[in-house]
């Protein structure tokens, strides 16, 4: 029984584990195009970057992952609904966009102007000084908020179930219907705390190889 | 007078002003300095010394004037083909700035950086792809003679949170030194160290006067200023207000003003 219900659980922690790459890597990149926007000289997009940041940052996630999933057909007559789990990936990597997008901006914008100045005195292109002399720089800064945010996704993964997809939640519950166990579910948060202990010797690690200098 | 007889100055400003918003921050700024020379500026905070050096490093654009060196104006405020972004980068190589916070790079060796914009300048050359070895190994031999030359040839490895603030202001001299500027601008270097630090970063300077490297420095060391400069200039509510010898201006000012900061700020010290 054990060994049975391990598969199961594994299988829907693979769910879990796509929503959490797949947004992972979407939002770390589309975070800094999003904070570059929050941070611009040009107040339109200045606006429409922190409207959109607020917005998202607003609202529940699982409201936004319903409105994803459900939005469009309302909307649209006769357009197809996007797949459960693309719905899903769509709102996980929007609203992650928008936390991230204001950890690299608080990073950023905490580099003090000298090292800009300093730079810029000797002979540096924008483009030198943001990835020779600043980025290592907001790197280390971010990266325990950025440990937080990314702890806090493995477990708004959960979140997927509002529209049925089949992540490791939804698999503990399913004995309950099934079998009226309900100690899978429970055993669901093992698979939680491994998980986030690796993540954490792994961020760690990072900041222990940051550890060489001080901002 | 035969016009061989007449030095260029390395430095000319013609009736430089900015102004932020409606302060006035100085106005109507004229000097030149030959090279070699050393001019120390002093004056209490707020007389626009530091946004002075800060333009004249293109950190800052000012609303009128000129700015030449070796005869060539690289900024003229009526003319905007001087402002162009991609050439002021290469302007400013003509000035180095020390910082009055050092504002090393923190995640570099002291040898780093000091070599770190040599190297990317040295890549714009035509020859870098051939002669990169070559030349990445002079960069790098300059900048350890250049830190020897601040004294701290056993730091070559340390990073900036490894040494003292005297150590750091050094390392920021020699990288200030590295792209070889043709007027090497300081920013009150001392005022944020320790008393007992400043001594160090004050010789070193010294020793640069000594090697006839031009200077410009901002300084409220009274006493250092009448020991290292050729000239001194005070400034007072953004105009220079007295200029000659530190043997007149701080020694035997003519101005009221003058008289006045040097009683206050000698008195105090």
């Amino acid at each position: 029984m054990f060994w049975n219900v391990t598969l199961k659980l594994l299988e829907g922690f693979s769910q879990t584990l796509i929503i959490f790459g797949i947004t992972l890597v979407f939002s770390l990149i589309l975070g800094l195009p999003i904070a570059f926007g929050s941070m611009s000289r040009f107040k339109p997009l200045r606006w429409l970057s922190r409207t959109f940041v607020w917005a998202i940052r607003g609202t529940p996630l699982m409201l936004q992952v319903i409105i994803v999933f459900y939005g469009p057909a309302l909307i649209w007559d006769g357009i197809s609904p996007l797949s459960r789990m693309t719905a899903v990936l769509v709102a996980f990597i929007i609203n992650y966009s928008a936390y991230f997008s204001e950890i690299y901006r608080g990073g950023i914008e905490g580099i003090p102007k000298g090292q800009y100045e300093a730079a810029q005195t000797l002979g540096m292109t924008k483009s030198q000084i943001f990835f020779k002399v600043v980025l290592l720089q907001v790197i280390k800064r971010i990266v325990p908020p950025m440990s937080n945010e990314i702890l806090t996704l493995v477990k708004d993964t959960s979140l997927a179930r509002i529209v049925a997809v089949k992540e490791i939640i939804w698999m503990g519950q399913e004995f309950i219907a099934s079998r009226a166990l309900l100690w899978p579910l429970f055993y669901t948060g093992v698979f939680y705390l491994v998980f986030c202990g690796i993540l954490t010797l792994v961020f760690a690690k990072i900041e222990e190889k940051l550890d060489y200098f001080k901002v | 007078m035969d016009m061989a007889d007449i030095k260029t100055p390395i430095l000319e400003v013609n009736n430089l002003s900015k102004r932020f918003g409606k302060v006035e921050v100085f106005k109507d700024i004229s000097f030149a300095m030959e090279k070699g020379a050393v001019m120390a500026l002093i004056g209490s905070s707020g007389s626009g010394k530091t946004t002075l050096l800060r333009c004249l490093n293109f950190l800052e654009t000012p609303d009128h004037g000129r700015i030449s060196v070796h005869g060539n104006c690289l900024f003229d405020a009526d003319d905007h083909s001087t402002h162009q972004e991609k050439d002021i980068r290469h302007k400013r190589l003509h000035f180095g700035l020390v910082f009055q916070s050092f504002n090393l790079f923190p995640q570099y060796s002291a040898l780093r950086n000091v070599t770190l914009a040599t190297e990317l300048l040295a890549k714009e050359q035509p020859g870098y792809r051939t002669g990169k070895g070559q030349m990445i190994k002079d960069i790098r031999e300059r900048a350890e003679h250049l830190l020897e030359q601040v004294g701290l040839s056993d730091k070559l490895n340390n990073y900036p949170h490894q040494l003292s603030g005297g150590q750091q202001q050094r390392v920021a001299i020699a990288r200030a030194l590295a792209v070889n500027p043709d007027i090497l601008c300081f920013d009150e270097p001392t005022s944020a160290l320790d008393p007992e630090l400043t001594g160090e970063v004050l010789k070193v300077i010294q020793s640069l006067a000594d090697l006839n490297t031009t200077m410009l420095i901002v300084t409220h060391e009274m006493s250092f200023a009448r020991d290292v400069a050729d000239t001194v200039a005070f400034m007072d509510s953004g105009s220079i207000v007295e200029q000659g010898p530190p043997s007149q201006v701080i020694s035997n000012p003519k101005e009221a003003r003058t008289r006045q900061f040097l009683e206050r700020y000698l008195g105090n010290s």
